[in-house]
């Protein structure tokens, strides 16, 4: 059988470039930061802040300590934002986009649930009264309030749900 | 104590710095006025005051209620009727002094405005001139987040992050031990003292964080001494002149404070402890922060900190004869409740 010629190869090699970087395009987790719902896209909810995204070697200028946690589980990048409820209470909203879903499974764990609800969202979620944490293949999502109100968590739900929608497994 | 005779100066500094040398703790810039062969009669003392009605029913502390157990702490820990004297025995009118605040949680973890004003205004009465007094922390937009005013102005109390135009780090890497850093200026070059006013917390890393974690708000390089526990970086960071030296008091909030999930604050985690805890001894204050949140934890039903890997063990390092930062051993302490 006569052996291919180099300008025979050429356009298949190409091809097969093409492919091998279309396929690591698929497995790159969405940018974050256009996860995160608009204003008034989830009722009283409005966007109070421009998102802030950081690399892994950057994330302990955002939350010190608690940053070597995520570093060990493989921690891609962060994006965080703030909202209003009802423009007075001011929620900070997180996503961690790990490199697999069992990262994002592994930092999910290793909070204790405590008194949690756990509300079907995501592939896991844990509520409280003034935070909401889930996971989604390899996002993981918090969102903390910091003043308590009336309804509170039940809004909290409402955003991650929307925010839940967009995030690409 | 009430109808007590005002001690003098001389006396108190000589209080607070046989407790620290009582512990091991090598003379500071208080201990000037200190005669070494009293040294071993006193111990470490930490006094926690604590008002269960410090919230009322709002989100934050009532600014008064914080003033007035910040004196209750302070007139015990000096044991003064007065509630300026003990700054004015603490602080010359002619120094400036900085407030190493905790803001890197946001508002519902970090070190409250009401504290610092009250701080700050029992200074001012102790003759300190307000533009000399620094509230700081790392960046402008930390201490905003958690609800201060940034000011440069000289006549008023400032507050800066040392991300400020004209502040940075200071170029001269310090180093001892595993720590290699640069220092904020705001220290190094601003400040004669410093006041310790960090955050009660658990930390994921170091177990707990109270005074001498706190002095990683100071450093360039935070996120390179986080290994081992944080141990032996955080009793290393602490031997640095800089902040050994101007290191005057600790007084540290504990009006909300996290058993788990720390250092950022997750409001699952966090509890109302209602108090301030004021020492000069930063390890026997951070040991007694390990015990308050080891109860806490205990009550919520969560396992020990060694049970979980996170023994605090830079407390004991920074007690050990190497560093003698001060006490970890509760006999060598007095812990006085109010």
């Amino acid at each position: 059988m006569k052996k291919p010629s180099a300008s025979q190869l050429t356009p298949l090699l190409i091809w097969l470039a093409v492919a091998l970087l279309f396929e690591a395009c698929q497995q790159q987790a969405a940018p974050p930061a256009g996860f995160f719902p608009d204003s008034n896209t989830v009722s009283g909810w409005t966007k109070s802040a421009e998102v802030r995204t950081f690399a892994p070697q950057q994330l302990s200028e955002y939350i010190d300590g608690d940053a070597e946690k995520y570093l060990k589980a493989g921690v891609k990048t962060t994006a965080t934002t703030d909202y209003k409820y009802r423009g007075e209470t001011d929620v900070v909203v997180d996503i961690y986009t790990m490199s697999t879903a069992a990262a994002a499974k592994a930092v999910f764990d290793s909070e204790p649930a405590m008194d949690a609800e756990a509300p079907t969202l995501g592939d896991s979620a844990r509520l409280y009264s003034q935070s909401l944490i889930f996971r989604k293949g390899p996002y993981l999502v918090r969102m903390v309030a910091y003043q308590e109100s009336p309804q509170l968590a039940r809004a909290m739900l409402e955003l991650g749900r929307a925010l839940e929608s967009k995030l690409i497994r | 104590m009430k109808n007590m005779p005002e001690k003098s100066r001389r006396d108190f500094l000589k209080d607070f710095a046989i407790g620290a040398l009582a512990a091991g703790v090598e003379p500071r810039a208080l201990a000037r006025d200190v005669h070494p062969a009293s040294a071993n009669q006193a111990k470490s003392k930490v006094v926690i005051a604590r008002d269960a009605a410090l919230y009322g029913v709002g989100n934050s502390p009532e600014g008064a209620r914080v003033a007035k157990l910040l004196d209750r702490a302070m007139q015990a820990y000096g044991d003064s009727s007065d509630p300026v004297a003990p700054w004015k025995k603490l602080f010359h009118p002619d120094e400036v002094v900085g407030l190493k605040v905790n803001t890197i949680a946001g508002p519902g973890l970090s070190t409250h405005v009401a504290l610092v004003d009250a701080i700050s205004e029992r200074l001012k009465q102790a003759g300190i001139r307000p533009g000399n007094i620094v509230v700081w922390d790392r960046t402008n937009g930390e201490l905003e987040r958690a609800g201060f005013t940034v000011s440069n102005d000289a006549n008023r109390v400032r507050t800066i992050g040392t991300d400020s135009k004209g502040v940075g780090y200071d170029e001269t890497v310090l180093s001892y031990g595993v720590v290699k850093s640069r220092l904020s200026t705001l220290l190094t070059r601003t400040c004669d003292a410093m006041i310790n006013v960090p955050i009660l917390k658990h930390h994921s890393g170091a177990g707990i964080t109270l005074a001498l974690k706190n002095m990683y708000g100071v450093n360039h390089n935070p996120d390179k001494l986080h290994a081992n526990n944080c141990c032996p970086a955080i009793a290393d960071l602490n031997m640095l002149p800089p902040i050994r030296n101007k290191f005057r008091l600790v007084v540290a909030d504990a009006m909300t404070g996290c058993f788990e999930g720390g250092p950022s604050y997750k409001p699952q985690y966090a509890w109302r402890y209602n108090g301030i805890i004021v020492a000069t001894d930063p390890v026997a204050i951070d040991q007694t922060a390990w015990d308050i949140i080891e109860k806490k934890r205990a009550e919520r039903g969560l396992k020990s900190l060694p049970q979980v890997g996170l023994t605090p063990n830079y407390i004991a390092v920074a007690a050990n004869a190497e560093h003698r930062l001060g006490t970890d051993d509760p006999a060598r302490m007095v812990l006085q409740e109010i």
